[in-house]
């Protein structure tokens, strides 16, 4: 009897304990807040100096799912070392959330008009703010942009953002502060090096060391560059946390908040949840959460979820080649045209399927806040939109059997599986592993198999789907099933996007799987047109151009294009100043984010 | 009991470096590509420099020989280096295991930088554990289908059968949404420096400390009950009963003493697990430890820090197996090693 009494009070003070412990910290901030006005305490001056610093201070917290490997963009390709480096480095000018290029360290932006471009689209001439200084305080110069183009160009660094600096044949400081890009070819578009969160200005004397295969030893360099942005890094822990303070230096208003956290790991659901239900974080990005559940957290009334729209189209690639199995080697070949696919060729099967599509119901359902649907494989931006083809926005399953029916592809067996030319529409579709991607080649399934076409559905995990393994039959390069379905997009300029779809660009055995025609198209009035593309300055012409591409590619049914994507995130209603930006990082204007 | 150590201890050697040899192997073999998690605009030739600035592109043997003299000179010689603060030899030009995410970073700093954190929760979730489960599995077990008993049965069921995951998420939702008292974000930079960094800390440990804890103790307990219940029908126990001992004395000195040996032993083989972390409570809670560290580095194929961690803790198991036997052994004359 005795014992149990004792066992009882062991329970008993333990839940004690445990509720001490929980009801304690929950008083704490009430506390402290009233702790600065009580007399008793400010008798020690020095412990009421330090409560009043913490009551000012000001923290940021953002949290990002994924964690930062590196802050900046050059050695790691996640957008969220990207933005763990925008936070404080800077590029030469930004894209605003509309698309349009906005002056960051640049004095301007150089167009023909004001002579910074020339006329023959040769070359771009930069000019740098006056005073610019690094977050040490030292001078920003010519030099460090010149740097940074030779840093990111050396093959050795194994520069992530090197894509960005691709037919640049010399950068040079002219002066102190002006810089003049050379190219190798006419270029329309000048504006890709320097420009965005993804080639930002980092330091010629930092650096100097670390170009190459150096970069790989530079520890110290790599995660904690000097920075010119509103904010500088005072500890960076690798894959978990960033930590920045104001920086003196900064060209621009000093920020508002002391410090800011840039905190990693977790997952979106839970990161939506820290701001939008109990407030812990300011900001929470890419929440990849089921609408329905974010719905529900924005509701809380905390916060509120904001989505960014880029130039990404979830679509699917229809094979122009034949994949069959049996064919070997020779699956999925080009050979010249001389291996079509037996039946995705003929115009009226493709167009068929796509318009037995609802895409309304699965931006909706399946994307919610991150999803438009579309029928373009350029989205955007707003001026290289093609009209033409927005019948497709409206499900119309009765028109695509018609339209079957016409063309004399029946379902001559009464298998319910059409035939053409005595072979059953039967495709395979494959696509990456990931919830909505699955749900979406389900829908897709159903929709296909009341037109009378059958289809197998694959996935694959995402690290080898895109892996690019040569060795590997699963690659979305390699191709080898009938249709497949997963998300690229242009950037703010559509010609590099473009140039993908090109005959030249077909990936084959000869060329290791490399180019990015990947539905292996080839036709030849798009080539010429995209060569025109080449020469064409920005203006009315241009966007005329990208609209009729856009059109040959998809009237042709190259692709099926079915959402829009965008990228969601969440803030809480007290933080001002957040403005969401598809077009670059989503800390472009963190420097003017305030409470 | 020297020789068998000395013969103990030697064996492990081969062993270890079977073991990474295996472990480099079935990693350099699987399929994907640390340039898979950068985003897919970025062009494939691009990708195969990236690949070859990260040495992807040496053969086999080459690469695993160059990872054996880093792991096994160059990062010691570093350890002593940093700890001792001094030099040895040319300690700039010597080459240590990077990571291939974090490019520049060594493996070694990212786990050191690790450890506190994962110690700290998962250690303190196991110390949590066996101050629970040792008491409920004696008492469940002398007292065998009391309420106490029925009660503890019940809560380890539960505790053994819920995954964390959900018992995390649970938490997350009553205690940080509903009645906001625990913060949900584990803040990896506080540093305890007062009282109410201290409460701070011990504050947002408590969820991840009680999912992990209840989880362990659940199996602990389990393991204390039915140890004991072996012992308690043992002629020894009758005669010290016999012999007119007080009940707490025969449970303490003679039941306990001999249940509690394959105790121990579980208890210094779950050892190790407290470095390799805790792979899904640390994800939930953004404690951001050791387990954190691995499935990120699984995530992004960054090759060297996933054999450099997959290592570190097969030697820890390896050594712990036989920290294990030799405690068995004191604990137990009569178990001899020769």
């Amino acid at each position: 009897m005795g014992r149990q009494v004792s066992t009882l009070r062991v329970v008993a003070i333990l839940l004690a304990m445990a509720f001490l412990l929980a009801a304690c910290p929950a008083a704490a901030p009430a506390g402290s807040e009233g702790m600065a006005a009580d007399g008793e305490m400010a008798a020690d001056e020095e412990m009421a100096e330090e409560d009043a610093m913490e009551d000012e201070e000001k923290v940021l917290t953002i949290l990002y799912w994924q964690a930062a490997s590196l802050p900046g963009p050059y050695l790691s390709g996640g957008t969220k070392d990207q933005d763990a480096g925008a936070i404080t480095l800077e590029p030469l000018a930004n894209y605003d959330p509309n698309g349009t290029i906005v002056p960051r360290l640049a004095m301007e932006i150089p167009t023909i008009e004001n002579g910074g471009v020339s006329e023959d689209l040769m070359s771009i001439t930069w000019t740098l703010k006056e005073g610019l200084l690094w977050s040490d305080g030292s001078d920003v110069t010519a030099d460090d942009v010149v740097f940074t183009w030779q840093y990111c160009s050396d093959e050795s660094t194994g520069c992530t953002a090197s894509e960005a600096f691709l037919g640049i044949e010399s950068v040079e400081a002219i002066d102190d502060r002006t810089i003049k890009i050379t190219f190798d070819s006419p270029t329309p578009y000048p504006y890709n090096a320097f420009v965005g969160a993804n080639t930002p200005i980092i330091s010629s004397v930092q650096f100097a060391d670390c170009v190459g295969a150096a970069a790989q030893t530079c520890n110290e360099e790599n995660t904690a560059p000097l920075g010119t942005g509103p904010y500088r890094i005072i500890d960076f822990k690798v894959n978990d946390v960033a930590v920045y303070e104001r920086n003196p230096h900064y060209h621009g208003e000093p920020a508002y908040f002391d410090t800011v956290v840039f905190k990693g790991g977790g997952d979106a659901a839970s990161a939506a949840r820290a701001v939008l239900e109990t407030g812990e974080a300011d900001y929470a990005w890419n929440l990849q959460v089921e609408p329905d559940i974010l719905r529900d957290m924005e509701a809380a009334g905390l916060g509120k979820v904001v989505s960014a729209f880029a130039g990404y189209v979830e679509r699917v690639l229809v094979n122009q080649t034949n994949p069959h199995s049996d064919l070997g080697d020779d699956r999925s070949e080009y050979m010249d045209g001389d291996n079509p696919h037996p039946f995705l060729t003929f115009p009226p099967i493709p167009q068929a399927m796509s318009m037995a599509i609802d895409r309304t119901l699965i931006s909706e359902q399946l994307y919610g806040f991150a999803g438009q649907p579309t029928c373009n494989v350029i989205p955007a931006p707003l001026h290289y939109v093609s009209e033409s083809n927005d019948t497709c926005l409206t499900q119309d399953i009765d028109g695509a059997n018609a339209l079957l029916d016409e063309n004399g592809v029946l379902d001559s067996d009464g298998d319910g599986i059409r035939e053409y030319n005595g072979i059953p529409l039967k495709v395979s579709y494959q696509t990456s592993t990931n919830s909505v991607r699955q749900k979406t080649q389900a829908l897709l399934r159903q929709w296909w198999l009341q037109i009378g076409i059958e289809t197998e559905l694959i996935n694959h995990d995402a690290s080898v789907f895109f892996g690019g393994d040569p060795n590997s039959p699963d690659t979305y390069q390699k191709f080898y099933t009938d249709l497949q379905m997963y998300t690229t997009g242009p950037t703010i300029d559509p010609q590099q996007h473009l140039s993908n779809w090109i005959c030249e660009q077909i990936p084959m055995r000869d060329n290791s799987w490399g180019g990015g025609n990947i539905f292996r198209g080839c036709n030849a009035e798009y080539d010429a047109l995209f060569e025109q593309l080449t020469q064409t300055p920005v203006g009315p012409e241009r966007e005329a151009l990208v609209k009729q591409l856009n059109d040959i590619n998809v009237q042709n049914n190259y692709q099926i294009p079915l959402v829009y994507r965008g990228e969601v995130s969440a803030h809480l209603d007290t933080l001002q100043g957040v403005w969401i930006n598809g077009w670059d990082s989503q800390m472009w204007n963190v420097g003017e984010w305030h409470r | 009991m020297g020789q068998y150590l000395v013969r103990r201890i030697l064996t492990i050697i081969p062993t270890l470096i079977a073991i990474s040899f295996v472990i480099f192997a079935v990693l350099d073999l699987a399929p994907g590509d640390p340039t898979s998690a950068l985003p897919e605009t970025i062009r494939p030739e691009i990708r195969q420099q990236i690949r070859k600035a990260m040495g992807l592109d040496e053969p086999f043997p080459v690469k695993y020989g160059l990872w054996m003299r880093q792991f096994f000179v160059n990062e010691p010689l570093s350890l002593i280096e940093n700890a001792f603060d001094i030099q040895i030899g040319d300690s700039e030009e010597r080459l240590r295991v990077t990571s291939w995410g974090s490019r520049g970073v060594p493996v070694m700093d990212m786990i050191l930088e690790r450890l506190p954190q994962t110690m700290w929760v998962v250690g303190l979730a196991y110390l949590v554990a066996i101050v629970i489960a040792v008491p409920v599995g004696v008492i469940s077990a002398i007292r065998q289908y009391s309420v106490f008993d029925q009660v503890g049965t019940f809560f380890s069921l539960i505790g053994y059968s819920i995954p964390t995951f959900f018992t995390g998420l649970l938490m997350i939702l009553l205690f940080s949404v509903k009645l906001k008292w625990f913060p949900m974000i584990y803040d990896t930079n506080l540093s305890i420096v007062d009282w109410d960094s201290f409460v701070q800390q011990l504050r947002q440990s408590a969820m991840p400390v009680a999912v992990l804890g209840f989880f362990q103790a659940a199996t602990l307990a389990r393991f204390t009950r039915s140890s004991m219940l072996d012992n308690i029908p043992m002629d020894y126990v009758r005669t010290a009963t016999a012999k007119g001992f007080r009940e707490r004395y025969v449970v303490i000195r003679h039941i306990l003493r001999n249940s509690l040996i394959p105790v121990v032993t579980l208890i210094a083989l779950g050892i190790p697990a407290i470095f390799s972390g805790a792979i899904i409570t640390e994800q939930i809670f953004r404690v951001n430890g050791l387990g954190a560290l691995l499935i990120g580095a699984i995530q992004l194929n960054d090759i060297p820090l996933v054999q450099t961690v997959t290592f570190i803790f097969a030697f820890l198991i390896v050594v712990f197996n036989l920290i294990a036997d030799v405690i068995y052994g004191i604990l137990d004359p009569r178990i001899r090693y020769s």
